[in-house]
């Protein structure tokens, strides 16, 4: 175990080198002058320059490199460009939208996709499967945002009862909830849609297996081989799944951030991008990548403490 | 029990109601505004983002001279000058009794500091080159400031009423990019990145008091968000309001005033007058004949927009309607097209990321070349590639851009300009408009300046931005028009 744990830990230590490269130089090759760009059509160049050198833009590539991955390990994040405030406090402003909106929407996901797999996989070639998988197939090809515009449509400008976007903050933790409900059920339904399928045909394969033949010759009912077995076994991809959803939702949601004015990550990446604040980008990409390799590490880890055969097999 | 409970309930929500209700009747004090961008930092001295002036301008900070809603220019700060015969002194005697809002008290000092800060060595002001005609400030008293100019300054006074030379304490200006402490009527309270700031009113502004109490700027760059914020009444109103196409829908809704009024903003087809063919004259004519403007207007920004013939606002009492110039014909524009031994012509045309004007424009111009025989190779791009490309390396044939800095004809005579326009007669027009205060000469001026750009055919001229606002119908005294990019919030109330 010590020598796998090891393994484990120099492969994480060398993706992130990694990513932190790759991210410095696709940055480095982005056209476009943040100086310029801050300081638009009427300024002089001196002024230009100047404001490029204040920012730390002149200087060797390696220079530039190794300051920002020190900074980093210090946990020093660089201060933005355009907002001229720590890098560090927007991310941490943000992910309080991102990671409770990405939570809320997996929690609902799971909520629809459960019952609704299990029961699908249950009533193979039924009305209800079909019906279900029917249902799941459209939930599927309707996009996500044009899903939201349809939420607004009914609950925000129709019936009032939600306001159509924007976040309160915590201050008051209802009102906050209620801003992130109708994002949540948007972001909510496709991800369901997926999980469903999946914990229907995850179920389906563990149920044609020879150990639940075994389960109910040895006479438990049909509802107690699907407690005690199948559905257990039948989890693990669907988990795999729900790990992949999680950090698409934590980043992915920048439309979604967009149809409801959400301040979120995913759209302070994106406005970083627009108006080159490179730094932005740079650290909060790195931190993203951060925290991906780390559930990835971990769900290794939780593997290999579940599953003796895999910490035998590598390495 | 528990009917009793359920009754303490019910008679708990309706105290709440009843306490509430009363409030309601009252005319409101707050006003939520949305805006399409977001401010990147707060200090309009050293940002060129119009976004800055949007919230801060003639709210949070003032200049010594300020913007009116007719696009008039009023004193600020400054109560009254005297410009000396020669028009190179310009003594300002300024307002008493003026504080900033961190208590501190506002004088001469302060105004020395904020003009010398634009001017110098390491100064990151956008706009510096609208100062470069000051030569010194000197505080007389407290409440006198004496500028003297290198040469005479025409456009001093309205040049000192733009957001770039607001007027800043000394103690505060390095940290205003994030908590900006000016000398006007509302204070800036709070901020969260990405969503709102909010203002609070100054009780003790030295003007006019304002009839709100607070107010919040919430960005909202999406287009159909914006119109489900308006209807949901997450904001009030919108000054700039991002999608036109939905404007009908708010024409016909009585709790909402939609107000069509103008901008300073030229939208050009900008050519690049330094790269064969457009370096030739008759080649840009035969483009300026082959563009249907009210065609670009229709399909482009919904039929907001009004034709123009050169570069000023048809506001301007100075504006001169060339439009007839440069009409729609495109028999004459392929017979120019012959005349100039120009065939089998492919273009550039760069696009800014603008939907409205760039993107549609883009395609229905694009099109209308394509009719005289001129193809087109049409590039999107984001604003910091535009930056770069076109304004910068001049890569470009042809591009669409909406200049919206007020009173800006001066920019065809800057060297090395990213249009590359360059004419001797047109240079010396607009240097002589500089040095010259004579109201009667600087209207002749302005007028040849811009027949000079019409009869050169120096760009495509397609129309003047409008400004489509909406607002709720019960709120008064937003601007009409938008003489600079502001939202000045002095005069706004709610009706009873």
């Amino acid at each position: 175990m010590p020598s796998f744990l090891l393994g484990r830990i120099v492969s994480l230590v060398l993706s992130l080198i990694a990513a932190s490269i790759v991210i410095f130089l696709v940055l480095e090759v982005v056209p476009g002058d943040p100086a310029q760009f801050m300081l638009g059509l009427n300024a002089t160049p001196e002024a230009v320059a100047t404001l490029r050198q204040s920012l730390g833009l002149d200087g060797p590539l390696l220079e530039r490199y190794f300051s920002w991955v020190l900074g980093l390990l210090h946990g020093d994040f660089g201060i933005s460009y355009t907002y001229k405030v720590p890098v560090a406090g927007l991310f941490a402003d943000r992910i309080w939208i991102s990671l409770p909106l990405a939570l809320y929407a997996l929690a609902l996901s799971t909520l629809i996709a459960f019952p609704v797999g299990i029961l699908a996989a249950v009533r193979r070639n039924s009305a209800t499967d079909v019906g279900i998988m029917g249902a799941t197939q459209v939930g599927l090809a309707v996009p996500n945002f044009w899903f939201a515009m349809l939420l607004v449509l009914l609950f925000s400008i129709t019936l009032r009862w939600f306001s159509a976007g924007g976040f309160p903050g915590w201050q008051d933790p209802l009102l906050a909830l209620k801003a992130l409900t109708l994002p949540a059920v948007a972001l909510a339904l496709p991800q369901a849609s997926i999980l469903a399928r999946v914990m229907r045909s995850s179920l389906l394969d563990t149920l044609g297996e020879d150990y639940i033949r075994s389960a109910r010759a040895k006479g438990l009912s049909q509802g107690q081989t699907l407690w005690r077995h199948a559905l257990r076994n039948a989890l693990i991809p669907v988990l795999t799944i729900i790990g992949l959803q999680f950090s698409f939702l934590l980043a992915g949601a920048i439309i979604i951030e967009n149809v409801f004015f959400l301040p979120g990550l995913g759209r302070l990446v994106f406005q970083g991008i627009t108006s080159r604040d490179l730094i932005v980008v740079k650290s909060v990409v790195m931190l993203l990548v951060f925290a991906v390799i780390l559930v990835t590490f971990l769900v290794d880890v939780t593997y290999a403490l579940v599953d003796p055969r895999l910490r035998r097999a590598t390495r | 029990m528990r009917t009793s409970l359920a009754v303490l309930a019910l008679a708990g929500a309706l105290a709440m109601t009843t306490a509430v209700t009363p409030a309601l009747a009252q005319a409101r004090t707050d006003v939520k505004i949305g805006l399409v961008l977001e401010p990147p930092s707060l200090d309009p001295t050293a940002e060129a983002a119009a976004a800055v002036d949007e919230v801060l301008y003639s709210n949070v900070f003032e200049g010594l001279t300020k913007f009116a809603a007719d696009g008039s220019i009023v004193p600020g700060l400054a109560k009254s000058w005297d410009i000396s015969e020669d028009g190179l002194t310009y003594t300002f005697h300024l307002n008493e009794g003026v504080t900033f809002h961190d208590g501190s008290a506002f004088d001469a000092e302060d105004v020395k500091f904020s003009l010398d800060r634009i001017n110098a060595e390491d100064s990151l002001n956008a706009q510096k080159a609208l100062y470069t005609s000051i030569a010194s400030v000197e505080v007389v008293d407290p409440a006198t400031v004496k500028i003297t100019l290198k040469q005479p300054d025409g456009n001093l006074i309205y040049n000192l009423a733009w957001g770039d030379a607001v007027i800043v304490a000394p103690e505060s200006a390095e940290n205003n990019k994030t908590n900006p402490i000016g000398t006007g009527p509302f204070s800036f309270a709070s901020r969260v990145e990405g969503d709102s700031i909010t203002l609070s009113k100054y009780g003790a502004y030295w003007g006019t008091p304002v009839k709100l109490e607070g107010a919040t700027f919430r960005f909202i760059p999406d287009p159909t968000a914006a119109f489900a914020a308006l209807q949901a009444g997450d904001v009030d109103a919108f000054p700039n309001f991002p999608a036109p196409e939905t404007v009908a829908q708010f024409q016909n809704d009585p709790r909402f005033r939609v107000v069509i009024g103008a901008t300073e903003g030229e939208t050009i087809l900008a050519m690049n007058n330094g790269k064969a063919p457009l370096d030739n004259v008759k080649v840009r004519e035969a483009i300026a004949h082959a563009i249907d403007r009210q065609a670009i207007i229709d399909g482009a920004m919904f039929g907001y927009g009004t034709p123009i013939g050169t570069f000023l606002s048809p506001a301007n009492p100075d504006y001169v309607d060339l439009t007839a110039q440069s009409n729609y014909d495109p028999e004459k524009s392929k017979a120019l097209l012959a005349e100039a031994g120009v065939t089998d012509l492919t273009l550039s045309l760069k696009l800014p990321p603008v939907e409205g004007y760039a993107r549609r424009g883009g395609e229905i111009i694009a099109n209308q070349l394509a009719a005289v025989g001129i193809k087109t190779e049409v590039t999107n791009l984001e604003w910091a590639q535009w930056l770069s490309e076109v304004f910068t390396d001049k890569n470009f044939d042809l591009t669409i851009i909406s200049h919206t800095e007020p009173n800006d004809i001066g920019i065809f005579a800057r060297p090395d300009y990213y249009f590359q326009y360059k004419n001797a007669d047109f240079d010396k027009i607009i240097a002589e408009l500089s040095v010259t205060s004579d109201p009667a000469k600087r209207s002749e001026l302005l007028k040849a300046a811009q027949k000079n750009l019409a009869d050169n055919y120096a760009a495509g001229f397609l129309f003047e931005l409008a400004k489509v606002g909406v607002e709720n119908a019960k709120l008064t005294g937003l601007w009409e028009n938008a003489p600079t990019q502001a939202t000045d919030l002095t005069a706004v109330a709610w009706e009873e």
